[in-house]
């Protein structure tokens, strides 16, 4: 739902859930994934409702991914980088144990 | 490439906890424009007695929010960003060239007043510990002084439908063009009050973005309270450049003022906003527009998380309508070795927070016994001058845009406040009335605070809340009480933390171990 104004002069490849991606070196991840038109990044807690970076400085942690294997990660905080994995998360956190 | 990055590039940046000192006479927290003119201020006036600086920072390139990768971005002769974003560059190239080592990517989760109970009574201050992640690892640190320069965030604005994909805070807009060179696709519509509004507006049109529309919720009762500080704004350093801004935004947008009202609809994202509008006859009219893209913005306000969980006093500022630390006239807080600097402290905007960590610095070093009491007054004469300069004309900026009560405590009960746990503001109603003490029962009830964020997105709009169904003002609710870790800290974050001797005889039996504490960081 982003557009760039000019091509990346050096692309970085990336997938979100198993999708190839392109970025452009020094993206952070939220940024490089609303540039490459992804919409949704999770599913809220609680309700279970489509969630997307809100912010992207940190605050909302509305941005949290799973980024090669870890979760919770605020995307907006972390660089993009060559053949990263980044997973969307759904609902409850896993963590958080029974309930 | 300046000489004075080349130099920085020979040091490198600091990518992992273990290579950070045990200790550094000054730390500071964020690289925006306070942060960096701290580091260079105290790092400058070290550098002869080999004082040691450290600048901690989260993002990773220095600018902050306001300055966001201006080292980074090419700099094309046709920019939308405008002059005021790159005069950002001389201030990262002065950090680049001083001598204060840099951790960007860093997680502060904590700053510790000067160890209680722990080194023994009678030695007076202990220096402040500073709790950091960093690749990976996390660590605390020592300080001689910690100049907390972690800016502003912007003031929430909860209405119907914020939480959905495609709605954003203008500032995300800002970032991801600044960062990433990128601009919303589609129509988008601009919503809420204040100048950075009408500045992203103004970067999103020379960028070629199709804006359809701005939905202005500025207060019209506020016209009056500004009008005593008009004369004051009038000698102000912004008024020039404000007007000519306003001008040719609205040349070229619709902009619809008196907004009282805002929804933003859609089916599992932003499709379009339906408002209310209050004319010139006092009549109201509802009226929808369709957006791809929504931002919303209704000012700034101090981030205080660090200083609050640090135990520095927090105030009520009932001009700019949010907390922040308590701080004397050079950025001491109530907590002795913590200093607050820049927009963290209340806001002055970015030229005005560059000064305000030079003050801090020079205070810090004061306070250290690093500077002469004469070097220091000689120096904050001058910087005080230059920091009236950037403080004139914001009182009458803070009473113009404070934002319609309306946007501050939403009305429809349906209105997500928490957007972690989903609580509404019915919900927070219909609580408060039962009798809930303060915003820390609240929490407790609902869970509203309790999600990642912390409360860092709802502590606003909870405090509103809560005064405006009492009846009282929002100093005597006050606000969440908060503790570190103020950022989630990774279970492997943790194992690498340092554990004190007294823990480990508590759980071995065994006495706890003569000498220095070590840890895993630090045994590196
Ligand atoms: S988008 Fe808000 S924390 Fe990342």
């Amino acid at each position: 739902m982003f557009r760039r104004l000019h091509e990346p002069a050096e692309p970085v490849r990336f997938t979100f859930d198993g999708r190839p991606l392109t970025a452009a070196a020094g993206d952070t991840v939220a940024a490089a994934l609303l540039a490459a038109g992804v919409r949704e990044v999770r599913r809220s807690v609680v309700g279970g409702e489509p969630r997307a970076p809100y912010c992207l400085m940190g605050v909302c942690f509305d941005c949290l991914v799973t980024i090669d294997g870890v979760q919770n990660r605020q995307s907006c905080l972390t660089e993009v980088r060559e053949g990263m994995e980044v997973r969307s998360q759904q609902g409850r956190r896993r963590l958080e144990g029974a309930e | 490439m300046t000489a004075a990055a080349a130099s920085r590039d020979i040091a490198g940046p600091i990518t992992h906890a273990a290579d950070l000192a045990d200790r550094y006479d000054v730390v500071v927290v964020g690289a925006g424009p306070a942060g960096l003119s701290a580091a260079v201020e105290a790092s400058g006036r070290l550098a002869a007695s080999g004082g040691s600086v450290l600048l901690l920072d989260e993002n990773p390139s220095p600018g902050g929010q306001i300055y966001r990768a201006v080292t980074r971005r090419p700099r094309r002769p046709d920019d939308c960003l405008g002059a005021d974003y790159w005069a950002g560059l001389p201030l990262a190239d002065a950090f680049a060239a001083s001598p204060a080592a840099y951790a960007p990517g860093a997680t502060v989760w904590g700053v510790e007043p000067c160890g209680a109970g722990e080194g023994g009574a009678g030695k007076g201050h202990e220096p402040p510990l500073v709790g950091v992640s960093l690749g990976g690892a996390a660590r605390r640190i020592a300080a001689g002084a910690v100049i907390l320069a972690s800016g502003a965030m912007e003031r929430p604005m909860p209405v119907p439908g914020w939480t959905l994909p495609g709605v954003m805070t203008a500032g995300a807009a800002q970032i991801a063009l600044k960062s990433a060179d990128a601009v919303p696709a589609g129509r988008i519509v601009l919503a809420g009050c204040g100048p950075l509004l009408y500045l992203l507006a103004w970067q999103l049109l020379r960028a070629g973005a199709e804006i359809a529309a701005i939905l202005d919720t500025a207060d019209p009762g506020q016209r009056l309270a500004a009008l005593r500080a008009l004369p004051d704004f009038l000698r102000s350093p912004y008024v020039a450049k404000g007007l000519s801004l306003l001008a040719q935004v609205r040349r070229r947008v619709p902009v619809h003022g008196g907004i009282e009202s805002l929804a933003i609809e859609g089916d599992g994202r932003a499709e379009h906003v339906l408002y209310r509008q209050r004319g010139r006859a006092g009549n109201i009219a509802a009226a929808s527009i369709d957006a791809d893209c929504v931002l919303l913005h209704q000012g700034v306000i101090p981030s205080t998380h660090l200083a609050a969980a640090a135990g520095c006093r927090i105030e009520w500022n009932a001009v700019q309508r949010a907390f922040q630390p308590a701080t004397d006239d050079v950025g001491r807080s109530s907590v002795a070795g913590i200093l607050v600097a820049g927009d963290g402290a209340g806001i002055g905007g970015a030229p005005h927070a560059a000064v305000a960590g030079r003050i801090a610095a020079l205070a810090a070093l004061a306070d250290l016994g690093r500077l002469a009491d004469a070097d220091c007054r000689r120096a904050l004469e001058s910087l005080r001058r230059e920091r009236a300069r950037w403080r004139r004309g914001r009182a009458f900026l803070d009473r113009l845009y404070q934002p319609a009560a309306a946007f501050r405590a939403p009305r429809d009960p349906a209105t997500i406040v928490c957007r972690c746990e989903e609580v509404t503001a019915g919900t927070l109603r219909k609580t408060v009335a039962l009798g809930v003490p303060g915003p820390n029962q609240l929490k407790t009830f609902l869970r509203c605070g309790m999600g990642p964020c912390q409360g860092r997105l709802c502590a606003q709009t909870v405090t509103e809340i809560m005064a405006e169904e009492r009846g009282v003002d929002p100093s005597a609710i006050g606000t969440y009480r908060l503790r570190s870790p103020v950022k989630p800290l990774r279970l492997s974050e943790l194992a690498a933390l340092p554990v004190p001797p007294d823990a480990v005889s508590a759980v071995t039996g065994e006495p706890p171990a003569k000498g220095p504490s070590e840890s895993p960081a630090d045994a590196r």
